[in-house]
């Protein structure tokens, strides 16, 4: 299996990426790849340029050097965002479906209207993420841990094929925060490709397959290579309490 | 309740009712995004600039009917002076839709402050335009019905009619086509770019559609009061819906009654037309709110 994986083209690609606002460079002498079904955690410092990286493979921003290949028959419609704390204001009324509906506007093509099956294909979203009983709700009356489920059903929606999270348990408390990473590591088993940018290093390397790791010192690996280098060892302690804290939570 | 009989059967009465109703329901449609997506500035701005524009256009007939009485391109003068006016404000109009657009996307100037400048100057340039030209005895009469609508809509012909039928139409048949991307446009515009959905064509889109709304509804409340219009129903309409579809369709809704009692008001009691709309509207907003409070407990 391992090796089918080692031929296989990656599905995104970056090449020597430089990464930066107004001509001043965040980051550059960026290389990574990410192949089908992995999971790549982004971790750094507060400012690295994790964000614009993000914006960056989506297309919503060019890179000042390098490029982004997508391979593996991934195009830009196949990728799935959970963007940072979307800002959404207080009192727009959208309901729950409505918003994991608009997630299918990436399939719509030349059609004006959601078609029967991505009706469908939505609710089930709803009730995999466990909200569907929230779905006539007001997305602005939801508690943080719901609207992330949310907007996780509607990236779901865009795409199965790879998601891209930026920071999806920011700012909720600890239960939230492992039922969304509960979540999607049961979507990355179920095939889909996760790249998430996390704060959380201990959680990240639990969970992830690879870390890239952005800053002063880059490094691009599995989990495994990355606890042998210098950057990865002061989390190693908390990594283990967290693991065990997490088996005794959650019996799997 | 006789009096109003009495007057439907004047076809001016009935030709005010009817084109107050399809207005006010066009005008309530975008409301929500232009509210939530703040271009609440650009519809003000637009107001002023359709204005500016209703000047040029006056100027410009006044002048094509000096070059005919002069024998100057007799046939171009004859064919421009009976055209109507709208053909010059809706180009001006949507062409200053588009500039607010981007000037308010990225500009150096801060967009309110674009939008600031560029009305006022319409506005001051207008009322200039028409004082310098204007033939009529009633300067004063003309622009204060530009800016508030005509004292009564008793003035309207059957090609008004038939003019605000046309455009009624075509705003309400864009927004059903493009309801799911004007929604996701305005909820969430960085996730809408991300997974492929065009969405500079569908805030163009938007910014026409406002033009034309406004072009359509000034002559029913004049240039000052359109945005009341616009904006008034879906916030009426937030205070007690709670998704995007139910606060669309109940805006809409409470825009075509407040434009029936509106206009019914204003034949009975002889007040301006546009005002009296706008009062009801206000009326419907409070008791929105009422409504919104009691159903939260």
């Amino acid at each position: 299996m391992s090796e089918i994986k080692e031929v296989r083209e990656p599905e995104l690609l970056a090449k020597d990426l430089e990464l930066g606002y107004e001509g001043k460079a965040l980051v550059s002498h960026l290389n990574f790849a990410v192949h089908r079904g992995e999971y790549l955690c982004i971790v750094g410092e507060n400012g690295a340029g994790k964000s614009t990286l993000m914006r960056t493979i989506l297309g919503l921003q060019k890179p000042m050097g390098g490029e982004v290949h997508y391979g593996d028959g991934l195009t830009a419609q196949m990728i799935g965002y959970l963007p940072q704390q979307t800002e959404v204001q207080r009192d727009f009324p959208a309901s729950v479906r409505e918003i994991v509906l608009s997630g299918f506007q990436a399939q719509l093509g030349r059609r004006f209207f959601y078609t029967k099956e991505m009706k469908k294909a939505a609710e089930e979203n709803l009730s995999r993420m466990g909200i569907s009983d929230l779905s006539e709700q007001s997305f602005s009356t939801l508690s943080g841990g719901q609207k992330q489920r949310v907007l996780l059903a509607r990236a779901v929606s865009a795409s199965r094929r790879m998601l891209l999270l930026d920071e999806p348990v920011a700012g909720l408390d600890p239960s939230a925060s492992q039922e969304m990473y509960r979540l999607i590591r049961e979507l990355n088993k179920d095939g889909t490709t996760i790249v998430m940018i996390s704060h959380d290093v201990v959680s990240a390397l639990s969970y992830a397959t690879h870390i890239l790791h952005v800053g002063k010192e880059m490094f691009f690996g599995t989990v495994k290579d990355y606890h042998r280098t210098r950057i990865g060892k002061p989390h190693l302690l908390g990594e283990e309490k967290t693991k065990s804290a997490i088996r005794l939570s959650h019996p799997m | 309740m006789q009096t109003i009989f009495t007057y439907m059967q004047y076809p001016f009465a009935r030709y005010a009712l009817i084109v107050g109703v399809l207005v006010a329901l066009c005008a309530s449609l975008l409301g929500v995004t232009l509210v939530l997506k703040r271009f609440s500035f650009i519809g003000d701005g637009l107001s002023h600039v359709a204005f500016g524009a209703i000047a040029v256009a006056s100027v410009l007939q006044l002048l094509l009917q000096k070059m005919q009485q002069a024998g100057v391109l007799p046939g171009l003068a004859a064919m421009m002076k009976n055209t109507d006016s709208m053909i010059i404000v809706l180009p001006l109009t949507i062409l200053a839709a588009v500039l607010l657009l981007r000037t308010g996307q990225n500009a150096k100037i801060k967009g309110d402050a674009a939008i600031a400048m560029i009305s006022v100057s319409a506005l001051a340039g207008g009322y200039l335009l028409m004082s310098l030209f204007s033939t009529s005895t009633n300067l004063a009469g003309d622009v204060c019905s530009t800016l508030f609508g005509s004292q009564s809509m008793l003035t309207l012909r059957l090609s008004d009619v038939i003019f605000c039928l046309i455009l009624s139409a075509i705003t309400a048949g864009l927004f059903i086509l493009f309801y799911t991307r004007i929604f996701a446009v305005t909820f969430d515009e960085n996730f809408a770019k991300a997974v492929g959905t065009k969405t500079s064509a569908i805030n163009l889109l938007i910014a026409v559609m406002i033009a034309l709304i406004i072009v359509l509804a000034m002559r029913l409340v004049g240039s000052l009061l359109v945005s009341a219009l616009i904006i008034f129903p879906a916030l009426s309409a937030m205070r007690v819906a709670k998704s995007f579809k139910n606060v669309t369709v109940l805006s809409v809704v409470l825009a075509g009654l407040s434009a029936l009692f509106g206009v019914l008001l204003s034949i009975l009691l002889s007040t301006p037309v546009g005002a009296t709309i706008v009062i009801v509207e206000l009326l419907v907003f409070f008791a929105m709110s009422i409504v919104g409070k009691v159903k939260r407990g």
